[in-house]
């Protein structure tokens, strides 16, 4: 049944009751199921893809040959093993959790600020974020404490901080307007971006590791670098995921919200402190990465609705799926140099932004 | 069945009213000073009852409304849902016992109607629960009984503004509290989308025993559909008790400080407020 159309629907019966609501939602799992094939081939291609051509056959073996117990790798050169386990497959799974928290922490936004054009990026966040963790670097301060990274926590403070900013600005009473967002977001990326700069040329001991972060990509992924991450961008994720169907009802106004029994200080303050840690915890890994934020939600949007209980699960599957396919474009188009994978996104972004800028209003 | 549950339970408390304003004061600051909107006000919602809230622009309707919902604390005086404080009741609590149809209610366009009907159903569900198929069919009478049933699956945003104000009405009545509050409910609605959507209120609380409190801008609507009248000035009551009492031509014109004149409406015998132009 088609859910939505212009179409006159014909008057549902009582009798049909129960079944409206899988009509109205659809089934979770076959979509589930699907992107998650589709996320699987675009990272096998990844691992096969790039100076060396592995065949897929040796992948699986290598693979495989991880686990206890199962050794498969007799027949592959050795050169292969390390590009797959040390070099790809590290790159694939960093790529992947990055497009994952910023496609959340991009879906998120909007419901919360119910403007559909907030995206990391563009509110300003990824780029506090990306100051927050230039001040660690350039302070010199101890990277990590007790194996647990400071990068991620900094670049959530960066982060945090742009928020509130950005928020206090651009909030008109009870409402975010598209426009004012937008321009507070940009206004103050600007800035930090400026600063972020700035500390860069004053202490050009640190210069490649804080131009990584300014410029976002995953030539410097590691298994390192995953542990970093997962320990901030998983209960994020929980977090965002858990409070799908309140998500919903802030898509409302604030007093509706409120006149339905949600708690809405409490609730704002904890999905946007999920959505910016998600954020920071990708920008801290693989720096300022714009439009995935934007794109993935969206996409999901229209395929399958506006429903957060469903949009949050796939926005995490093909928010992986879009940066790992990204990232294997920006290392093969034009090899063997490699671009900057925000090259990628933004060509696909920005015509997307434009779009939804016209459209401004119904696209929510 | 939850709805007989809670039929029942609103039986046991007939007697205690559903709202108690008893002396209520709100102030707001509005930047170094405060004002006050609303002051010493006392009024009551029982069962089945509709109280309409009039007054000229500024004359801190709104205001009371939002100290009732919670989104404002009172300065001084005691507010009351089904005699328990309302600021000492939940979130969910409180929205379990009273519903609000809102001014310009921003709607989400993508969601469809029977979605944003069934967020009604938010303060019955728990942390994690999903609407199961009792809340889609408490969703379906009240959609049934604001005629939107046949627009469930149509999007918000398709939506004319008579039809979306019903889907919100909708949603209050799938929220199955004892008390509606309307804040304008017909505002940006034609003369007769007014009459129909007032007249479904005043059926629903006759039929349903609930009790409502709407505020009304158009004087002569509030007259038609309204048991009682409460008048607001500058913060104040400045008149209550049945429509003909307070819809005195002198109270008016002092309250609105315009000329109008009042005349009894052909059919209904309840009164009809015009302006009288200057000079006529």
């Amino acid at each position: 049944m088609k859910l939505i159309g212009r179409a006159a629907t014909p008057p549902l019966t009582a009798a049909e009751a129960p079944d409206v609501l899988r009509s109205l939602r659809g089934r979770l799992w076959p979509r589930m199921l699907g992107g998650l094939a589709a996320l699987a081939l675009i990272s096998t291609i990844s691992l096969a893809m790039g100076a060396a051509e592995i065949p897929i056959e040796d992948i699986v073996r290598i693979l495989l040959s991880h686990l206890p117990g199962v050794d498969m790798t007799a027949d592959v050169p050795a050169a292969w093993q390390t590009i797959v386990w040390d070099v790809r497959l590290p790159r694939v799974l960093l790529a992947g959790v990055v497009g994952a928290s910023l496609a959340m922490s991009g879906a998120t936004y909007q419901g919360v600020f119910r403007n559909p054009l907030a995206d990391p990026y563009l509110i300003g966040v990824a780029t506090g974020a990306a100051l927050g963790a230039t001040i660690v670097v350039v302070s010199g301060a101890p990277a990590s404490w007790n194996g647990v990274s400071l990068l991620p926590m900094a670049a959530f403070v960066g982060a945090i901080t742009s928020v509130v900013l950005v928020y206090g600005v651009a909030r008109v009473g009870n409402t975010v307007p598209v426009t004012t967002l937008i321009l507070a977001g940009v206004a103050l990326s600007s800035l930090a971006t400026a600063i972020t700069w700035f500390l860069m040329l004053q202490d050009t001991s640190n210069t490649l590791t804080v131009f990584s972060v300014v410029l976002g990509g995953f030539n410097t992924a590691t298994w390192t670098k995953i542990a970093w991450v997962l320990p901030y961008a998983v209960p994020a994720g929980v977090i965002m995921l858990l409070y799908g169907r309140t998500l919903n009802v802030l898509s409302l106004d604030e007093d509706q919200a409120r006149h339905l029994g949600v708690d809405v200080e409490r609730t704002k303050i904890l999905l946007l402190g999920a959505a910016s840690l998600a954020a920071a915890a990708a920008v801290s890994a693989a720096g300022t990465i714009a439009f995935v934020g934007l794109i993935v939600p969206h996409a999901v949007r229209l395929m399958w609705g506006p429903d957060n209980r469903q949009l949050l699960p796939m926005t995490i599957i093909l928010g992986a799926a879009f940066l790992i396919g990204a990232d294997l474009i920006a290392r093969t188009v034009d090899e063997p140099q490699e671009i900057p994978v925000g090259i990628i996104t933004a060509f696909c972004g920005v015509p997307f932004f434009l779009y939804l800028l016209r459209r401004a209003r119904g696209a929510y | 069945m939850a709805l007989e549950a809670a039929t029942a339970a609103r039986s046991d408390r007939e007697g205690v009213a559903l709202l108690l304003v008893d002396g209520v004061s709100v102030e707001y600051r509005r930047g170094s000073r405060a004002i006050e909107a609303v002051k010493d006000v006392s009024l009551s919602v029982a069962a089945g009852e509709v109280l309409g809230l009039i007054g000229p622009n500024g004359s801190g309707k709104t205001t009371l409304i939002r100290a009732i919902t919670g989104g404002l604390k009172p300065s001084a005086g005691r507010i009351e849902l089904g005699g328990e404080e309302v600021n000492r009741l939940s979130q969910s609590e409180r929205a379990r016992r009273v519903a609000v149809v809102p001014q310009n209610a921003v709607l989400p366009d993508a969601f469809s109607a029977l979605e944003v009907v069934l967020m009604g159903r938010t303060p019955h569900l728990r942390f994690l629960q999903d609407e199961a198929s009792h809340d889609v069919e408490a969703a379906r009478q009240a959609m049934e009984q604001t005629s939107t049933w046949d627009l469930a699956l149509r999007a918000m945003g398709e939506l004319s503004g008579g039809e979306r104000q019903r889907v919100v009405l909708a949603r209050a009545l799938a929220q199955d509290t004892p008390l509606l509050l309307l804040d304008e409910p017909t505002a940006h609605l034609d003369i007769g989308h007014q009459g129909a959507t007032l007249g479904l209120v005043r059926r629903i609380c006759a039929t349903e025993g609930k009790g409502v409190l709407a505020v009304v801008h158009d004087l002569t609507l509030a007259a038609q559909y309204c048991d009682r009248l409460v008048l607001l000035k500058d913060g104040e009551v400045a008149a209550e008790g049945d429509c003909e009492s307070t819809l005195r031509q002198d109270v008016l014109e002092r309250v609105y400080g315009a000329r109008v004149s009042v005349f009894a409406h052909p059919e209904t015998r309840r009164p009809v407020v015009a302006p009288s132009p200057d000079g006529a």
